[in-house]
Parts: C-alpha cells; sequence; structure tokens
C-alpha cells in the first residue's frame, strides 16, 4: 500500500443517484489512489453498475459529489471527463473493424493516421491479438471481443478506467485466464481503475482494494486481503464465498481446535470456506472428529459433509475436504484438523 | 432439397400463388400485352417509340426528381421526430406517434384537397404563390411518407442498444460525434429501407399528384391514367406500365436486401430520457413536422365549416343530396356507405390471406434453396406495393371481363383490388412478429405431442391476435382511402367515397366544393378513428416497412 500522504485521484462523497425516487446508490463514500485497482463487489441489483455510470456522468446525481484530480466533476459531460468505460459485453461498434475499434477514439482526437496505425498495433500486441486489425469484432469470441473493448479503452490513456462486469460474460476458464491478464496489462500502463463485479473470485485476482456494496449502500472498504480476512458482517462472508457463518458457541470450538499459534481468537463468530476442515488421520486423539453424511468427487479433492461430534448441537453439518486417495464413505468416523488461512473473523455479535 | 419437401413446399404455396396469378399477374400481363400487341400480332415498335417522345422524358425524370424530393424532405423531417418521439420522455408521445401515422392512410385525394385549400390564393398560405407548383407536390408527399420515416426508423430507434453510444461517451466522442460514428450508422439499415420504401411510394403516388399537379405536371403514374383513360393510348400506357413495373422491382429487390441484412438485434427496454438543452434542436424539428402535417388539416377542416363567407355546417348537410347541377349520381351518404361495406369486405379478404402468406413465410427453412425460394416469395407478394394502382385498375378493368373469369359486375371487384393494395402492408405487420417467435418453442410444443394445429393454437397465435387486429384496422383503413385502382372499377352507381369527393372537386360551384371539403372531413376523420383505435394495440411493426 503507498502511504496515504497526498489526496486521492478519485474521491466520492455522500453520492447517491435515485430512480424515480429510490435511491440506487445512496451516500457512497469511496476513495481511489492513482495507479490502484478498487472492486466494487455486490450482488447484482445492488447500484454498483449505477455507480459506475455515475462516475463516468452517464446518470444525474441526485446528491454528494465526484472530485478527480481535485476538481469537482458536477455538471462536466462525459464526454469531457477523460475516462473509459468497458461495458460487459465489449460494446464494439459492430460497423468498425477491430484496429478502427482500437483507434476510434484516436480518430476522434484528430491524430494523424501512422501514429493511429502504429499505436493500434502495439495495443493490440499489448492484449495478445496482434494482427486481428482488419476483422469484423462479429468474427471475434467473447474474450477476444473483451480484449478488444480493453485496448480501444486503453487507446488514450484514460484519466480513469471504468469496467462493467468486464468478464462475467466469459465462460470460467477463459475468465481465469483473462483475470491475470486484465491484472498485468492495467499494471504495466500503470491505470487508476474503478471495476464492478458480482463475482469474489474476479475481484480477488484482478484488484488490490476492494469496496463490498449491498442494497445501495457501501457496507465495507479496504485493502482485499484485510477485507478477506474480517469481513464486516454474515452477509458479507457469505457473499466473499464462505460457505458457513458459526455462532460464537460453535466457533470457539473451532478456535479452540486450530491451537492457538493459528491466530484463531474464541469469542467471536467465525466464516468458513468450504476447505477449512480438513481429514487427517494422523491428527490428535484430543482434536476435532465427525461423521461424514455425504461425499462427492471433484477433480482436485473429495467434499464431504459431517456432523462435527463436539459441536454437540451448537451447529449443524459443515463442508470438509480430504484427498482423492482416501478412503471415506458415509457413516465413517473421521478426524478433522482445521486450516486457518481458509477461516475469517467477524466481529463480535454484540458490536455489529 | 429432398423431392418430397419440394411437393410439400409446392402443395402449401398452390393456392397463395394461383390467387396472385389470377387477380395480380394476369390483370398487370393483360394491360401490358394490350399495349404490345397490335390486331393480333406482336409489335413492340409503337410502345418502344413511346419512350422516345419528349414528353415522356419530362414525365419520367419529373417522376425521379419529385420522389427525390420527396423521399429528402420526408428524412429530414422524420428522423428528428423519430428520435424526439421515441427517445425522449415528453408528455403525449404515445399520442403523438399515434397521431403521426394518420396522415400514411390519409385518402390521397384529401390531402390533395387539404393542400390545395392550403396553398390556393384564397388560402392562409396563398402568399407563397406555391398552389400548382412542384413544391406543393413535393410537400403533399412528404405529408404522406413522413411518417413511414417516423415508424420504421423509430421502431429500430425505440430498441437501440445506448450502450454502444455511452461507450463512445465515455471515450470520449461529443454528442455529435456520437451522432455521427454510433448512432446513424446503427441505423443504417432502418433509414436505407424506410428512404427507399418512401421513395417507391412517391414514384408511384396518384391521388395527390393528379389533385396537385393539375395538367403542367405529370408522373408516369397520373400519365398512364391519362393514357389509357382520356387519350386511350394504350401502347403507351403499356411501355410506361413495364417500365415502372421492372423499376419497382429494382426497388423492391435493393428494400428486400437491406431487410435481409438487418441484424437480428436484441432489442432492449430502453426507456426514454428527460429532454435536456442539447434535444432543443430535435424538439424545434418535431414541432414544425406537427405545423406541418397539423395545417392543410386545419385549413381543411375550418373550410368545410364556411358557406358563403360565413361559419355554417351547410357543407355537411348538403352531404345527404347529390351536390349542385346533379354533380353525382347518388348521396354522399351513400357513398359513404357504399365505401365501409367495400371496406369490410376488401378487408375480411386481406387479413385472411395476409395471415396465410405471414404464417407460410415465417415457416423454418429447411435448406439454402427454400429460404431462396421463401425470400422470392416474400418479394413476390410485395409487388402490389410497388406497382401502379392504375394499370392493376385498369388491367382489371380488362382481363377479367370475360368468361370463366367475369368479374366487371361482380360487387367483389372493387373490394378485390383493395384487398391486393392492403395485402403488403398487412403482410409487413404480421411477418416481423412470427418470424420474432423462437420457433424452439413450436419444437417444444411439437414434442409434448401437440399437433401442427395445436402448436399454432398455443405458441403463435397468442403472440399475434394483436398483431392481426392491428393489420385489421390498417388494411380498413388503407381500402377505405384506396383510389387508384377503384377510380377505374366503381361502378358509377356505386361509387365510393374518394371517388365522390374526386367528382366533387371537378365540377364547378361553391356548394360541390364546399361538399368536397365536409366529405373529407368526414373520411378523414372515420380513417383517423379507425387508426388511432388499432394505434392503441402497440404493435411496433404496423406502418414499419
Amino acid at each position: 500500500m503507498p502511504p496515504e500522504s497526498s489526496a486521492p485521484l478519485l474521491r466520492l462523497r455522500a453520492v447517491t443517484v435515485r430512480y424515480d425516487g429510490v435511491p440506487a446508490v445512496d451516500r457512497v463514500d469511496l476513495d481511489l489512489d492513482a495507479g490502484q485497482v478498487l472492486a466494487v463487489l455486490g450482488p447484482s441489483g445492488c447500484g454498483k453498475s449505477t455507480l459506475l455510470r455515475a462516475i463516468a456522468g452517464l446518470e444525474p446525481l441526485a446528491g454528494g459529489t465526484v472530485t478527480f484530480a481535485g476538481e469537482d466533476l458536477a455538471g462536466r459531460p462525459t464526454h469531457k471527463r477523460g475516462f473509459a468505460l468497458m461495458f460487459q459485453d465489449g460494446q464494439l461498434f459492430s460497423h468498425l473493424d477491430v484496429a478502427a475499434n482500437v483507434g476510434y477514439t484516436l480518430r476522434l482526437r484528430r491524430v494523424a493516421r501512422p501514429e493511429i496505425a502504429a499505436r493500434v498495433d502495439e495495443l493490440l500486441d499489448l492484449v495478445g491479438l496482434a494482427g486481428y486489425g482488419d476483422r469484423s469484432p462479429a468474427t471475434l469470441s467473447g474474450g477476444e471481443r473483451q480484449r478488444v473493448a480493453l485496448a480501444r479503452a486503453l487507446a488514450v490513456r484514460p484519466r480513469l478506467l471504468l469496467l462493467d462486469e468486464p468478464l462475467s460474460a466469459l465462460d470460467a476458464s477463459l475468465r481465469e485466464s483473462l483475470a491475470a491478464d486484465l491484472r498485468d496489462i492495467l499494471r504495466a500502463a500503470g491505470t487508476t481503475a474503478l471495476m464492478v463485479t458480482h463475482d469474489h473470485d474476479e475481484a480477488f485476482a484482478v484488484a488490490d482494494r476492494i469496496a463490498v456494496m449491498f442494497a445501495g449502500r457501501v457496507v465495507q472498504e479496504g485493502p482485499i486481503a484485510e477485507v478477506w480476512a474480517a469481513p464486516e458482517s454474515p452477509r458479507t462472508a457469505e457473499f466473499l464465498g464462505y460457505a458457513t457463518v458459526l455462532p460464537v458457541l460453535a466457533a470457539d470450538v473451532i478456535a479452540r481446535a486450530g491451537g492457538l499459534g493459528s491466530g484463531l481468537a474464541g469469542g467471536v463468530p467465525l466464516a468458513l470456506r468450504r476447505s477449512a476442515l480438513v481429514v487427517d488421520p494422523d491428527g490428535p486423539d484430543a482434536g476435532l472428529s465427525g461423521v461424514v453424511l455425504a461425499v462427492t468427487s471433484t477433480p482436485e479433492q473429495l467434499r464431504l459433509r459431517v456432523e462435527v461430534a463436539e459441536f454437540d448441537g451448537l451447529a449443524g453439518p459443515l463442508d470438509a475436504v480430504a484427498r482423492l486417495d482416501s478412503r471415506v464413505a458415509v457413516g465413517d468416523r473421521v478426524r478433522l484438523a482445521v486450516d486457518a488461512s481458509r477461516i475469517a473473523r467477524l466481529p463480535s455479535p454484540d458490536i455489529a | 432439397m429432398s423431392a418430397r419437401r419440394l411437393l410439400l413446399l409446392a402443395a402449401q404455396w398452390a393456392v397463395p400463388l394461383a390467387v396472385l396469378a389470377v387477380l395480380f399477374v394476369l390483370p398487370v400481363a393483360t394491360m401490358v400485352a394490350t399495349g404490345f400487341w397490335v390486331d393480333g400480332s406482336f409489335a413492340p415498335g409503337a410502345a418502344l417509340e413511346v419512350l422516345t417522345r419528349p414528353r415522356v422524358h419530362r414525365v419520367v425524370a419529373f417522376t425521379l426528381a419529385s420522389a427525390t424530393g420527396g423521399t429528402l424532405l420526408s428524412l429530414a423531417l422524420g428522423l428528428p421526430a423519430a428520435y424526439t418521439l421515441t427517445r425522449l420522455a415528453i408528455p403525449g408521445r404515445h399520442a403523438l406517434r399515434a397521431a403521426m401515422l394518420v396522415p400514411f392512410v390519409l385518402p390521397t385525394v384529401v390531402v390533395g384537397v387539404a393542400f390545395r385549400q392550403l396553398l390556393s390564393e384564397a388560402g392562409p398560405l396563398g402568399f407563397l404563390g406555391l398552389d400548382g407548383t412542384w413544391v406543393a407536390i413535393v410537400l403533399g408527399l412528404a405529408f404522406f411518407n413522413v411518417s413511414v420515416v417516423i415508424r420504421g426508423v423509430g421502431a429500430a430507434w425505440e430498441g437501440l442498444d445506448p450502450r454502444p453510444g455511452e461507450a463512445a461517451a465515455a471515450l470520449g466522442a461529443s454528442p455529435v460525434q456520437v451522432l455521427r460514428t454510433v448512432t446513424l450508422p446503427a441505423l443504417r439499415p432502418a433509414i436505407v429501407s424506410a428512404a427507399s420504401v418512401v421513395f417507391l411510394f412517391c414514384a408511384t403516388a396518384f391521388g395527390v399528384v393528379l389533385t396537385l399537379g393539375g395538367v403542367r405536371y405529370a408522373t408516369v403514374e397520373t400519365e398512364i391514367y391519362l393514357l389509357t383513360t382520356t387519350l386511350f393510348d394504350l401502347p403507351a400506357a403499356a411501355a410506361l406500365s413495364v417500365l415502372q413495373l421492372l423499376v419497382v422491382t429494382g426497388l423492391l429487390v435493393l428494400t428486400g436486401r437491406t431487410r435481409t441484412g438487418r441484424d437480428p438485434v436484441a432489442r432492449r427496454a430502453v426507456s426514454a430520457k428527460r429532454p435536456t438543452r442539447r434535444d432543443l434542436p430535435a424538439l424545434a424539428a418535431t414541432g414544425l413536422l406537427l405545423v406541418f402535417v397539423a395545417a392543410p388539416l386545419v385549413t381543411l377542416v375550418a373550410g368545410s365549416l364556411r358557406v358563403g363567407g360565413a361559419w355554417s355546417l351547410g357543407n355537411y348537410r348538403a352531404l345527404g343530396g347529390t351536390g349542385k347541377d346533379q354533380a353525382l349520381l347518388v348521396p354522399v351518404t351513400e357513398a359513404l356507405a357504399t365505401s365501409l361495406r367495400t371496406a369490410v369486405d376488401a378487408t375480411t379478404m386481406a387479413v385472411s390471406f395476409g395471415l396465410l402468406l405471414a404464417v407460410l413465410l415465417t415457416r423454418r427453412s429447411h435448406s439454402a434453396t427454400e429460404r431462396r425460394i421463401r425470400s422470392t416469395l416474400d418479394g413476390l407478394f410485395m409487388l402490389p406495393l410497388g406497382v401502379s394502382a392504375v394499370t392493376l385498375g385498369f388491367g382489371f378493368l380488362i382481363a377479367l371481363d370475360s368468361p370463366p373469369l367475369d368479374l366487371r359486375d361482380s360487387p367483389l371487384l372493387v373490394p378485390i383490388a383493395q384487398a391486393l393494395v392492403a395485402l403488403p402492408l398487412v403482410v409487413r405487420t404480421l411477418v416481423p412478429v412470427l418470424a420474432g417467435i423462437d420457433d424452439r418453442q413450436r419444437q417444444a410444443a411439437a414434442a409434448l405431442g401437440a399437433g401442427p394445429l395445436r402448436t399454432f393454437w398455443t405458441v403463435d397465435l397468442p403472440a399475434v391476435w394483436k398483431p392481426t387486429l392491428a393489420a385489421t384496422g390498417f388494411a380498413f383503413a388503407v381500402s377505405l382511402g384506396e383510389f387508384g385502382a377503384t377510380s377505374f372499377l366503381a361502378r358509377d352507381e356505386q361509387p365510393t367515397l374518394p371517388v365522390v369527393i374526386f367528382r366533387l372537386i371537378g365540377h364547378p360551384g361553391e356548394l360541390n366544393y364546399g361538399m368536397a371539403l365536409a366529405a373529407s372531413v368526414v373520411l378523414a376523420g372515420v380513417t383517423a378513428l379507425v387508426m388511432l383505435t388499432v394505434e392503441r394495440l402497440r404493435v411496433p411493426s404496423m406502418g414499419a416497412f
């Protein structure tokens, strides 16, 4: 994290957007430093895309201010903000070929032709599509279209890049590889970017900071690892991909089994990922144990549902994993180890 | 394509093709043949010689020039209105859009009368000196066709995804640049399609040119009328008909191509936005269009209410009679009854036949050949849209006058001709709706055990009943106002209202002219009422080509 000495590049204060009087974005405060990537994460309909459109100047504000580099953007139309916006499905101009799409902004600025051609080649190279210049967008795959859209957005070196679910329209494997590329490309160009997504993996792969949004409000914001390790509420934990939230008494059982050195303290609820409990045939007699209720196999590992014996009715069955070669069947009694890196602490219920 | 499939296709299309052959191809071909065969021998020389006459050159040149002018003016007035009425949240825009469809179905004769009333020396715009000039004709053509632009381009504009434009704006494109580089290219197929249809309508316009052009200005269409009815120069008329047929076919092929070239764009429900200061030019242009459309109609109504320089309902009271000096054979009220009866018959035929055609045209094609056959048939049934109504009417007279097809005295002759004119409009309203039904819905129904009829009942009918109702109203309005073919075919003792109006303005006398105005108002009122009613069904494909 860079030191917070200088003022942030983008500063949102009490930003509110209403549709027919109903707030879609409700008093949102956010800061974004130059060169950083912020992911706004939230379920569909939480107002995150509206927030993005408001920053772009496509939605009028009902209240609050958007400040960029010290200037209040109120009254500055979209096309004079010097930003770029990349949509979920790219929104390439279908009547132009790939090179013309990428060079669009340069032509708007009346850059000389040879210069445009050189810059387009450079950008296509950057996104891994060298030689695609004269293809029509209709002939591209979904991933290629997003790469072209990214190149087009980067062409004028935008002061701020806004990404609306940039990878959501792609299939899982493509999403993973493109997320890594997107991160590298943004880093290489030193681009300040704000991305909205409903996919926590996507946010984790691309962003430095994360803001979690529910029902128009930002409920938590911070560096990605911090938010990950300490979600502000069970709802946030579930949205970040935690499978179960345990109440305090059951959580203490897990914390004790995890051992002191693991950083798990007692007295707070815990959020567990699916792989927080691991079948460990060599575990100590005093450790956790449970009865297997169901077994599913995946290419990576076995996934189990287990009834933890030590809970003694404090909580229901939990998820656990086992190595593919372990012989586990329904009804077996297994020893369980706790992987503390897969567990997050929630605030104490009396504080929350 | 397998022989069985071909046979099935042939069986499906046998009836529609036979109907088209007897009621369209035969009359037109007979009309053309009459010109080319003199005394039983093939003598095309006389007809071809016609094309070298200087007057014919002038007529062709004027047809092209006035159609070009009409098309350009329609686009200039229609494009801003298409934007304003589909994308801006202004009060009453749905009612305005409905009202904008009325000029298109107004009887051509009524529009001619209204413009003359507006532009004549005594009229409110008489000082412009436009009466009897080519400008008046171009204005009249645009008055009709501006709605085609609004409907056609408006439908595309309404469903246009705003996000590419927003992406461009976010990339730094100013509103004008967005319009030029993103919006207009996306609308190009719709604009080209609307423009070519408008050109077609302008080039074959009859009633409006006849009433506004007088003897000075003639288009190919009015010239054919003049040559057949007044000069009895059939070879010349035939030559012009063939020329027109060729040009129209070419244009239809062109419009067909732009239609298939249009992407099946995923339509999005886009909510209209509040107008801003930047929308002022578009709003002003739309206001101008409203004045342009309203002025002739207001003048018409005002004129119909004046007798001898004072306000009076006398012209309307006179509609129960036959006019001064027995200008008419029957009272105007009786002509109105005839018009309504004829329109009911014509609408029944046009809609039932049009529905059958639309269903056949949108069946799934199993091979490229089949698809080509379907699109050719699609174009074939569009032909009546562009073929001279005069050619059609005159062809009916000379082709269907001997056994076994002696329809000349049949009360169905006029309705059949009107149904043919309305048919393409019905088909164009229904085809997009039926084509928009995902064929997998039908397959799902069939897989669940529904027979073809049951499938139609479950899948197609719920989607198509509203558009069918709208098409019914549309066909009714068009047939009420049909003038070109009817003027040939209506028997003297059973004229329709447009025919009566034309006869009244041809007879001298203030009462006759006043009656023509009053009858025009009645006819326009009925037509507008029908259109405003069916417009409430909100069928986007209605009036879009």
